[in-house]
């Protein structure tokens, strides 16, 4: 073999390790995933809607209307009194329904006169996800056609002495949203994903830095520890194994904490030029935002996530051999952290099927990223829920990795357990 | 007085039997020499009193504590000093002391960290970050940690590997010093001219077993060598 080729032998050999393309094959798995996630969209917005109508006009735009409404959508309630609004919206929410459209009675009328016919929309919404807001978008599509018809009507029937500008915008609406218990006068569900859209592209995003960066100081910290070879010298001292574990993890956290302030301010400037104007006053003008005690909450749930984060990185650390293998050992956390993200800024909790609910819920990271959400909405067993159950694995794991440092395996580096061996048998 | 009692010391990793049931004592300020081959069982037995690793079976008592049942008390009393030890790169030769010596009784950490420099006389350079350290100087900062809070035992593992010959004849200075105010030493050494310069008694250990063990000019005798290196390679023959 030449020199070249010896030196690229070589050099292949150390690099085609499975290390190296691991990360990569998830990361396309998780794509691939994501993709087929993005491809039902379409899929989505080919399906009909689901809507109720309650349609007190007699007049021929209100006809207009509902031959839409009849054609384009699956009309899953029809009234033509207004006394069955409220039987409508039960209707709509026990079969997963998007909006109740209520025509009123001098919708054409006002139509004929110049003025605009007004629709009342109850919005059904689902969930604040992107993916979420599909659906309203679709009916928002079926207003849009109803627009459309009735103009071509006015023209028809104006002989070419039409107003142009209530032609091409013959209709208004007034909207109400029902969204997790709450009911929001005035707002579509596009306007509270908007006003959402900080928290499900901010917090996630705060979170997975957070949680990286202090994971991959633990590891890295345990991992030169060994490199260095200090780590027999402190295990020898006069300090309880569980110090050595606590003061790691408390020292992570605190330089992941500050790193990720640092890292906020430049990020939350360059999200701000994204973010829907006027969101702030929006969030506030609809009773959108955390209250004190709702911050305290969501404070608590970051620093029992991070403590279970850093735990499990330090479990992770205790297997790391040196400096580079640590690198490979931040992977698991970093996919941990991904999955969550991902769900959380696309669909709501509540909108995943069971499995994915689980799946979410189950990876402690998770709770952070939706523990906002869930309080703006007061639901709290939520919130508490996912508090306990993230405390209890942050207690797990610590106990794990003190239960790791007093054994063999944090000085001689082996990762096989005695169950293990007997199963390779 | 025995400050340290081995019986039947059995350790297992694995499959593999790194240590077969060996048993020996120190006296109190005695200077106790573990000789043996690479693989032999040295570093395991010294990991093992020093706490790092649990025995399979046997007993150990270091100064009546129970090694097993009482880790902790144990870890007050001893001073363990890895053959490729290192220290914190980050840190200067002094704040990795005085980083130690506060593991320790908080009155004393002063005269600790006093007591370290000096033994490690590094002169200014004891100010200086330990990543800039050459490796002999790195040694006698470790050597000056070990010793520095006088401690009822000190486990030196090849606690003169890879220096050169000023350096290493010092640390051998250094260690028969602390060894005269008081503290017991057990040391392990490919170096057989040193143990036989420095250790009161010596184990020769082979294959996890002891095979011999006494006093350097007693084994001389008894196998009729000029020096230790002699004795071992008769007793493994044998």
């Amino acid at each position: 073999m030449s020199a070249l080729g010896n030196i690229i032998f070589k050099e292949l050999k150390e690099l085609m390790t499975p290390a190296t393309f691991l990360p990569i094959i998830i990361m396309a798995i998780v794509f691939g995933s994501m993709g087929n996630t993005i491809g039902g969209i379409e899929d989505e917005l080919q399906e009909p809607p689901t809507i109720a109508l309650i349609n007190i006009d007699n007049g021929e735009f209100s006809k207009i209307a509902v031959d839409v409404f009849n054609n384009t959508a699956n009309v899953t309630f029809y009234s033509q009194n207004t006394a069955d609004k409220q039987q409508a919206i039960n209707v709509l929410k026990e079969k997963e329904g998007q909006a109740l459209l209520i025509i009123n009675q001098n919708f054409s009328e006002n139509i004929e006169k110049g003025e605009t016919g007004v629709f009342e929309i109850y919005w059904i919404m689902q969930g604040a996800g992107i993916l979420d807001s599909i659906s309203s978008s679709v009916v928002e599509g079926l207003i849009n056609t109803v627009n459309t018809n009735i103009t071509m009507q006015l023209i028809q029937n104006g002989n070419g002495s039409v107003n142009t500008t209530n032609a091409l915008n013959p209709t208004g609406r007034n909207e109400t949203t029902y969204f997790k218990d709450k009911e929001l006068t005035g707002i579509s569900p596009s306007q509270i994903a908007n006003v959402l859209s900080q928290q499900s592209t901010f917090i996630p995003i705060i979170m997975m830095i957070i949680i990286i960066m202090a994971g991959q100081i633990v590891i890295s910290s345990m991992a030169l520890e060994k490199e260095n070879k200090t780590l027999e010298t402190l295990l020898t001292l006069p300090v309880k194994r569980s110090s050595i574990v606590a003061g790691k993890i408390i020292a992570a956290a605190i330089v992941g904490l500050i790193l990720a302030v640092i890292y906020m301010m430049g990020m939350g400037v360059y999200l701000s030029s994204f973010q829907f104007q006027g969101a702030a006053g929006g969030a506030a003008a609809f009773d959108l935002t955390l209250s004190g005690t709702d911050m305290i909450l969501v404070g608590v749930v970051v620093f029992v996530s991070l403590v279970a984060a850093l735990a499990f990185c330090m479990l992770l650390g205790t297997m790391a051999k040196n400096f580079k293998s640590a690198q490979t050992l931040t992977f698991p956390v970093a996919i941990l952290v991904l999955i969550p993200m991902f769900i959380t800024m696309f669909k709501d909790f509540d909108t995943l099927p069971l499995a994915l609910k689980a799946v979410l819920f189950g990876i402690p990271f998770s709770h952070p990223m939706m523990a906002p959400r869930a309080l703006l909405f007061d639901d709290y067993l939520m919130v508490f829920s996912g508090i306990i159950y993230v405390a209890i694995f942050a207690l797990i794991m610590i106990a794990i990795v003190v239960w790791v440092f007093k054994t063999d395996k944090i000085v001689t580096g082996s990762t096989s357990f005695k169950w293990m061996n007997r199963f390779k048998k | 007085m025995v400050a340290v009692q081995v019986k039947d010391l059995v350790k297992y990793y694995g499959e593999v039997k790194a240590v077969k049931g060996i048993k020996f004592n120190i006296e109190k300020g005695e200077i106790f020499g573990l000789i043996g081959p690479n693989g032999a069982g040295k570093t395991t037995t010294l990991r093992i009193l020093s706490t790092l690793l649990t025995l399979t079976s046997g007993n150990v008592k270091i100064l009546g504590f129970d090694l097993e049942k009482k880790p902790e008390e144990v870890r007050k009393i001893i001073s363990y000093l890895p053959e490729d030890a290192g220290a914190y790169k980050n840190l200067t030769g002094k704040a990795y002391l005085e980083f130690i010596a506060n593991f320790f009784d908080p009155s004393e950490i002063k005269k600790f960290v006093t007591r370290g420099i000096e033994i490690a006389d590094l002169g200014e350079r004891i100010n200086s970050k330990v990543e800039t350290y050459s490796k002999g100087m790195k040694r006698r900062l470790l050597v000056g940690r070990a010793l520095m809070t006088s401690p009822k035992l000190a486990i030196l593992d090849e606690p003169t590997s890879g220096l050169d010959v000023v350096n290493a004849h010092e640390i051998r200075n250094i260690v028969k010093k602390t060894a005269e105010e008081g503290t017991t030493v057990l040391l392990s050494s490919h170096n057989m001219l040193e143990v036989e310069y420095m250790c009161d008694r010596i184990a020769l250990i082979n294959k996890g077993l002891i095979v011999e063990e006494g006093k350097p000019k007693d084994l001389m005798k008894k196998y009729k060598a000029s020096n230790i290196e002699e004795v071992f390679t008769k007793v493994v023959k044998q």
